[in-house]
């Protein structure tokens, strides 16, 4: 199947894509703010479909849930003994069974379709121009870049990705060091246990394709603004995708239990333009070449990923 | 019938207070056991949730260290589910399932004292692993390796404390399919049998296909674990997500295990406070059968994560979407009992709507989460905590209390203060919501559930949830204040119906029900059951 065909059915089947569009334009601050109430839309387009099918999920339970408790509580304020409610004696209703039983069905049905739809097009990571390995470990992030444009990615350096040093000294038992006083110097924001000592970057407006796996226990690698998750688990090999199309840094963090300090590896994502990105991977490369005391093991000729953009 | 709660005349011969507790073959005396046992690990399993509540109350690690925290949440789970949802349903089958199909006690008598000894020391060994070299098994409830395994040698104390149970369960179960299919009453069809017995009868067949499901799996891992064996050994070919498959294979019928007594409770509570029959006898009995059926095909939407191939994904979705059905019948059946009823709201009235209420805000959160794209956004998160609690606490614990404030006269012989009942229902149900239903938020915002501190843009709602915790705690003590009021000070007499429109064979015998409950099978009036006229 192409893309194509399959963008085609998504837009017959998904719910207020035209609402989600007017969304995203004034979509909330990437990462987790005080009294947050419900899921971030992300920045992809799947976050964002899944975003519409968890809002049409919640609107429909509300629904059902003014239904159910609306018939309570009428029949709380009605039917008191206290206001001389008379019991009836009925205690069946072929119609009403039937109704009830049917009506559910067809509207689970109505939410199963585009559920469906939209598992096959998570599932579908063709087409990718990017593969990044990710590696949990007790306690940390290893993301190791495969590759990229078709070519494979050679000389930069495996990305160890764990939690920052502000954050560990202050999660400390007894540290005196407030929670709220770390902070990202430049943006100011609270990044209290999500933020790493170096993150994982991705150019922006690229398929990429995530391999995780796991080397000690399971972990669980998710983005949720990109709506890219799955279980880190030693000896298999996960995969999840993201097209991220606007720059920034977000932020997630592991969701399986994986021992002590598993509320500390989370996950930090750069997305950069593609020029930017593009220039990162040049610099990273020639100082991976320089720096050859570090590299000694390197034997193979320095293959130059071609600049775009 | 002429004995008391004082003086226990087991035929001409006196008990011991020994004897009568701790030898008894008696379904009564078993019963109290189980639901005092079960009583007080609600405490020992509540106090683990006060400090996790309170280590949460703020970002930051104020109390203790990541690993014990691991240890809490852990034992908060295994304790809650197999030390209080689960003995204390059983105990309310021990009470009420001779009581209600006109038996003098339970089949098996001795079987029964076994499987509940057995309980005590269960738990003694799965607690005492908290003073062993390494700490208590911290690896959560679900005890997945390979995490589990890097445990100190606690864990095969945990195992064994699990096969124990196990055993426990299943001899509980056979029993009661031995009662409920051998010892009712001449007259007393199944499709008569109280709703609660119906419920127990089908729960006791998911009991007795899954524990050894659990203890299999358990076993795997005690093998891997000391004996060498790579059943989930990645590096030596083992596969860790075969134990995630065996374990939820257990561990969604259990989901039932802990929900279809309830079910059974709630349908036999409502009924009495609308004054009008149940809504659907035959559907609502149909709906269990169905539910558990069905929780035999959707285990793997515990692990929508873990790289299921699609069709997986799709089937498992489907299927658990299909289990609302019924459980949709269920919910709609109980407020077409109450429609055009004559209601009134004693204390079990009370909890009967409180369950229905926070049920399906749990049932909701359900649906929310079968679909798989937004269970990957959900998957992990605090929304599954606020899920689970939902139908466990505001579900399975407030029908054991609405259970317990309904028959607790027909117990004692005594009225329970209603005031104290009706308090300790008001103020349980909004905090059990302040509690859960921030919870929910703090899914959505992406904080993983499982840790024990958090980035600040999460303190807001976990300080309102911690309130909420403590609330609930601290209410909990009035309902052992009602109880013990209740069964050794109150003086005012229960009669033998104790409610008005209460009909089955338990409201014919006195009250307090006599140490043997009808030593001769009773003449059934079918007009005296509460579904004796109704099936055709």
């Amino acid at each position: 199947m192409t893309m194509s065909s399959s963008n085609s059915k998504r837009r017959i089947v998904g719910t207020g894509i035209a609402l989600g569009a007017l969304l995203v334009s004034m979509a909330a601050a990437a990462n987790p703010v005080p009294w947050q109430m419900n899921l971030p839309q992300g920045v992809t387009k799947v976050s964002h479909q899944i975003w519409d099918l968890h809002m049409a999920a919640l609107w429909v339970c509300v629904g059902l849930a003014i239904v159910v408790y609306g018939a309570m509580f009428i029949a709380i304020v009605r039917f008191r003994r206290s206001k001389g409610a008379v019991a009836g004696t009925w205690h069946e209703n072929r119609v009403l069974e039937i109704a009830w039983t049917a009506l559910p069905v067809l509207i689970l049905a109505g939410l199963a379709a585009p559920a469906t739809i939209l598992t096959r097009d998570m599932y579908n990571a063709t087409d990718s121009q990017m593969t990044v390995k990710v590696t949990g470990y007790q306690w940390l992030w290893r993301y190791d870049y495969i590759s990229y444009d078709g070519k494979p990615v050679t000389k930069v350096p495996t990305v160890w990705s764990r939690l920052a040093w502000d954050s560990n000294t202050a999660r400390q038992l007894d540290s005196g060091v407030s929670p709220w006083s770390v902070v990202d110097k430049q943006t100011g924001e609270h990044d209290y246990l999500l933020n790493v000592t170096e993150p994982l970057v991705i150019p922006a407006g690229v398929k990429v394709r995530f391999l995780i796996t796991a080397d000690d226990v399971i972990h669980g690698w998710w983005v949720p603004d990109f709506a890219a998750k799955r279980d880190a688990i030693p000896g298999i090999m996960n995969d999840a995708w993201a097209k991220v199309d606007k720059p920034g840094i977000y932020r997630g963090q592991c969701y399986v239990l994986c021992g002590q300090d598993h509320s500390a590896m989370p996950i930090v994502v750069k997305v950069l333009p593609k020029d930017q990105f593009n220039a990162w991977l040049a610099a990273q490369q020639s100082k991976a070449t320089l720096d050859k005391a570090a590299r000694t093991a390197e034997v193979t000729p320095p293959q130059p990923v071609p600049a775009k953009g | 019938m002429s004995s008391t709660a004082q003086a226990v005349h087991y035929g001409e011969h006196h008990q011991s207070f020994f004897e009568r507790w701790f030898m008894s073959t008696n379904h009564k005396d078993i019963g109290t056991l189980y639901l005092s046992f079960s009583f007080l690990m609600l405490f020992v399993g509540g106090s683990f949730a006060m400090l996790i509540r309170a280590e949460l109350f703020e970002p930051g690690m104020q109390l203790m260290q990541p690993y014990f925290f691991n240890e809490l949440t852990s034992m908060h789970g295994l304790i809650m589910i197999f030390g209080v949802i689960m003995p204390s349903f059983v105990g309310l089958a021990n009470w009420m399932i001779p009581m209600q199909i006109g038996a003098p006690d339970m089949a098996l008598p001795r079987l029964n004292n076994l499987s509940f000894w057995l309980l005590p020391f269960a738990f003694i060994l799965m607690l005492s692993t908290f003073f062993m070299p390494g700490g208590a098994p911290a690896a959560g409830w679900t005890m997945y390796p390979p995490l589990v395994l890097q445990g100190g040698e606690s864990i095969a104390f945990l195992i064994f404390s699990i096969h124990l149970l196990g055993i426990s369960s299943v001899l509980g179960s056979i029993n009661i399919i031995a009662t409920v299919l051998n010892m009712r009453a001449p007259g007393m069809d199944l499709l008569k049998m109280p709703m609660f017995c119906w419920s127990w009868l089908i729960t006791s067949f998911l009991v007795i296909a899954v524990m050894p499901v659990l203890s299999g799996a358990v076993t795997m891992v005690l093998f891997d674990r000391f004996f060498g064996t790579n059943f989930f050994n990645a590096a030596a070919g083992g596969d860790p997500v075969m134990y995630q498959h065996v374990f939820w294979f257990f561990g969604h019928p259990e989901v039932y295990i802990m929900i279809l007594p309830a079910f059974g409770i709630v349908s036999e509570i409502v009924p009495v406070f609308s004054r009008k029959p149940l809504f659907g006898y035959k559907a609502m009995v149909f709906a269990i059968a169905c539910i558990a059926f069905l929780s035999f095909l959707v285990w793997s939407h515990h692990m929508f994560t873990v790289g299921l191939p699609l069709g997986g994904e799709v089937f498992f979705m489907y299927a658990t979407m299909l289990i609302a059905v019924p459980t949709g019948v269920k919910i709609f059946n109980w407020v077409a009992t109450m429609w055009k009823g004559s209601l009134s709201f004693e204390t079990p009235m009370l909890w009967a709507i409180g369950f229905i209420v926070l049920f399906s805000i749990g049932g909701f959160s359900g649906v929310m989460m079968a679909l798989v794209p937004a269970d990957f956004q959900y998957y992990g998160t605090y929304f599954i905590v606020a899920h689970f609690h939902y139908v466990l606490v505001g579900g399975a614990l407030f029908s054991i209390i609405g259970a317990v404030y309904y028959w607790l006269p027909k117990w004692s012989g005594h009225m329970y203060s209603s005031f104290w009942g009706k308090l300790h229902f008001w103020s349980s149900v909004i905090s059990v919501n302040v509690l859960f239903f921030p919870q929910q938020f703090l899914g959505f915002a992406g904080m993983p559930r499982r840790i024990p501190d958090y980035n600040v843009a999460f303190a807001d709602w976990n300080m309102v949830s911690s309130i909420g915790g403590f609330w609930f705690g601290a209410t909990q003590l009035i309902f052992v204040g009602v109880v013990i009021h209740c069964v050794f000070f109150s003086k005012q007499k229960a009669t033998s119906r104790v409610w008005e429109h209460a009909y089955g064979l338990e409201w014919t015998l006195p009250s307090p029900a006599p140490h043997h409950s009808f030593t001769e099978p009773p003449a059934i009036d079918d007009s005296q059951l509460a579904h004796g006229t109704l099936t055709h």
